[in-house]
């Protein structure tokens, strides 16, 4: 047990399968059932929040944060569905578009930390304010629409598994794939843990800290597509009504990534946003009041972080 | 204090520029009303202040706003005799939730942004687990007076302000900053950091208490009244010079920085750009004086104090 809790990643996967268990027996006392097809539901529910949370975590081991995710989001899944227009065929010139803004947000949010010195909490807030300002002068609500093919992608599954999910593991293999196999990963880490030690390493941090966040708004931008995908057009407040800016950031630390960055990766980050997902479908299927999730949602993510701080904490000392 | 100035020159080019726009301005009742106005996020942003001097953040003050707001009229429901009962109880609240920031992130060691994270989604769920969803009930017209009436707001900031200078003058405001400085150092030489932090979580707890009180009689009961309040609180702080990280930065600044924050509302509204473009302009700025802020620092930081 003690082993399990010295790994904040063991332990966050401890925790997501004592949920799992303690859940379906609560569900099945309740009377209810808890299915295969309630677990294919989560893994479609989680992907969202999943893929940002991943990008997130790049951001956050590199040292950094990015609060504009929400924002982003939102434009990114009016541009797609706006350029998409209702046409297949344009369908690639989109998602192209659509990713190339994101990837000039993350561009602009890390050369703001990198070379003007901002911090990274009012950098990323400042790109959001100014994300949400463009938002509200240009749209007034849901716009552009999504062609039936591209709606497969919130939608379609192959098999029993969704294709959002498959997009969720295919971010998260890549990102887990570029911190732990490749010299960028190795950097990313280096930056996090301590930059001047970085930069005497003959690192190029801002270098490093500014491909964190093009990566991270990047995720964002595939989240932004799947979520278009799912309403079938673009919405100004589909980033902001998830939250997913401090939701995924909560996610990330959830799975033991250290906010102050260099520790914890992307298994973890997968593992904090199932975590939540069970939860929510825990309290959903027990038809608990939103409000009361909120409050245990805080709880767990305060408690989680109490828990980890001590391990590391004693390992220290 | 070096640092602040450049605030306060903007501070006052902003309202330069109110008053060339709207002459109503310059007159007491034209004043009175901008005071009154900003008295909240003023008010807010000393409490930010000390939590951000000393290294922290407080994230929940929004939502703590409006449970103080949501609480206060359900209690009171238009029933004057449960004003003053109710505002003790909203003090009280106010101290307890920053007391509890402030143990869970000293005691427990999870950081700040965390905890304050974690109390913001508690606080917001259990006020309105309690009320149903919506805010119900009604303020009584002796809890309004205070955000309604523009001496009353101007005499509570007053007050607050006078107080958070004397703080920072005491012994508190001294290790407060120590311990946000370099918090070894201050550990070493004596400094109870853990205590000081906790005190400072307090303070801002009381002053979302306050915040919401006048906010309550200003603008009403809504579920949206607290709404990213922490944000702005902590770009005024930010404005005012003051440093994330902690150890730099003057509590008045923090305060101008509320000001300007508010000064500059006024004056896109009256040029027009209101609602929409009022965010991307609002986030422009943010950054550029953070960036400019930034820059002067390495010039600053060669004075005898860093070697």
């Amino acid at each position: 047990m003690i082993a399990l809790v010295a790994n904040p990643t063991r332990a966050v996967y401890a925790a997501l399968i004592a949920t799992l268990a303690v859940g379906w027996a609560l569900v099945a006392f309740d009377g209810g059932t808890f299915t295969l097809n309630d677990l294919v539901g989560i893994q479609q529910r989680s992907a969202a929040l999943g893929i940002v949370a991943v990008g997130q975590t790049l951001a956050i081991l590199a040292g950094s944060l990015d609060l504009s995710v929400a924002y982003l989001i939102s434009l990114v899944s009016l541009v797609a569905a706006e350029t998409m227009a209702g046409q297949s065929s344009n369908i690639l010139t989109a998602v192209i578009v659509a990713l190339g803004v994101s990837a000039l947000v993350g561009l602009v949010n890390g050369v703001v930390i990198t070379k003007l010195k901002v911090h990274a909490f009012i950098a990323t807030l400042g790109v959001a304010l100014v994300i949400r300002g463009v938002l509200d002068h240009l749209y007034d609500g849901p716009a552009g629409r999504v062609p039936v093919d591209f709606q497969q992608l919130g939608y379609a599954r192959i098999g029993p598994i969704p294709v959002a999910a498959i997009l969720w593991a295919a971010v998260a293999f890549g990102v887990w794939f570029l911190l732990r196999r490749t010299r960028f990963g190795h950097r990313v880490y280096a930056v996090g843990g301590d930059v001047e030690v970085a930069r005497l390493s003959g690192v190029r941090t801002d270098r490093v800290v500014i491909a964190a966040h093009v990566l991270c708004s990047l995720c964002a931008g595939v989240a932004g597509l799947l979520l278009a995908s799912r309403l079938g057009a673009g919405a100004p407040t589909v980033g902001t009504d998830g939250g997913y800016d401090l939701e995924s950031i909560a996610a990330v630390v959830l799975g033991g990534t250290a906010l102050a960055g260099g520790r914890g990766g992307v298994a973890g980050t997968v593992g904090g946003v199932l975590l939540l997902a069970v939860l929510d479908s825990v309290f959903n299927q027990l038809e608990v009041n939103s409000f009361f999730k909120d409050v245990v949602r805080g709880v767990v993510i305060v408690v989680a972080v109490a828990v980890y701080a001590r391990r590391t904490g004693r390992r220290a000392s | 204090m070096k640092r602040a100035i450049p605030i306060f020159v903007v501070l006052a080019g902003l309202l330069v520029a109110i008053a060339a726009a709207n002459p109503f301005f310059l007159e007491p009742a034209g004043f009175l009303a901008f005071l009154k106005r900003v008295a909240p996020l003023a008010i807010l942003a000393a409490g930010q202040y000390f939590v951000i001097v000393s290294g922290e953040f407080d994230l929940s003050v929004g939502s703590l706003v409006t449970v103080e707001v949501v609480v206060a009229a359900r209690l009171i429901d238009g029933d004057e005799a449960m004003t003053w009962p109710v505002l003790i109880l909203l003090v009280v609240i106010g101290l307890l939730v920053g007391l509890v920031n402030g143990l869970v992130t000293t005691k427990l060691r999870v950081p700040s942004f965390i905890t304050t994270l974690g109390a913001m989604l508690i606080l917001s769920g259990a006020v309105f687990l309690w009320t149903g969803g919506a805010p119900r009930g009604a303020l009584s017209q002796g809890f309004r007076v205070f955000g309604r009436e523009g001496v009353w707001a101007v005499a509570i900031l007053v007050v607050v302000v006078v107080a958070a200078v004397l703080l920072m003058r005491a012994d508190f405001g001294r290790t407060l900053v120590a311990a946000g400085d370099n918090e070894k150092a201050a550990r070493l030489s004596g400094v109870r950091v853990d205590r000081v932090r906790v005190f400072a979580f307090v303070l801002s707890g009381l002053s979302a208490a306050i915040a919401g009180i006048l906010l309550g009689g200003f603008a009403g009961v809504s579920a949206q009244v607290g709404q990213s309040l922490e944000f702005q609180a902590i770009t005024a702080v930010v404005l005012g010079g003051v440093v994330l990280g902690g150890g730099r930065g003057h509590v008045i600044a923090a305060i101008a920085g509320a000001f300007t924050l508010e000064a500059l509302f006024t004056l896109l509204n009256l040029h027009g750009i209101s609602g929409a473009l009022e965010y991307a302009v609002q986030g422009v700025i943010i950054i550029a004086a953070v960036a400019v802020g930034g820059l002067r620092l390495p010039a600053l930081r060669l004075s005898p104090s860093k070697a």
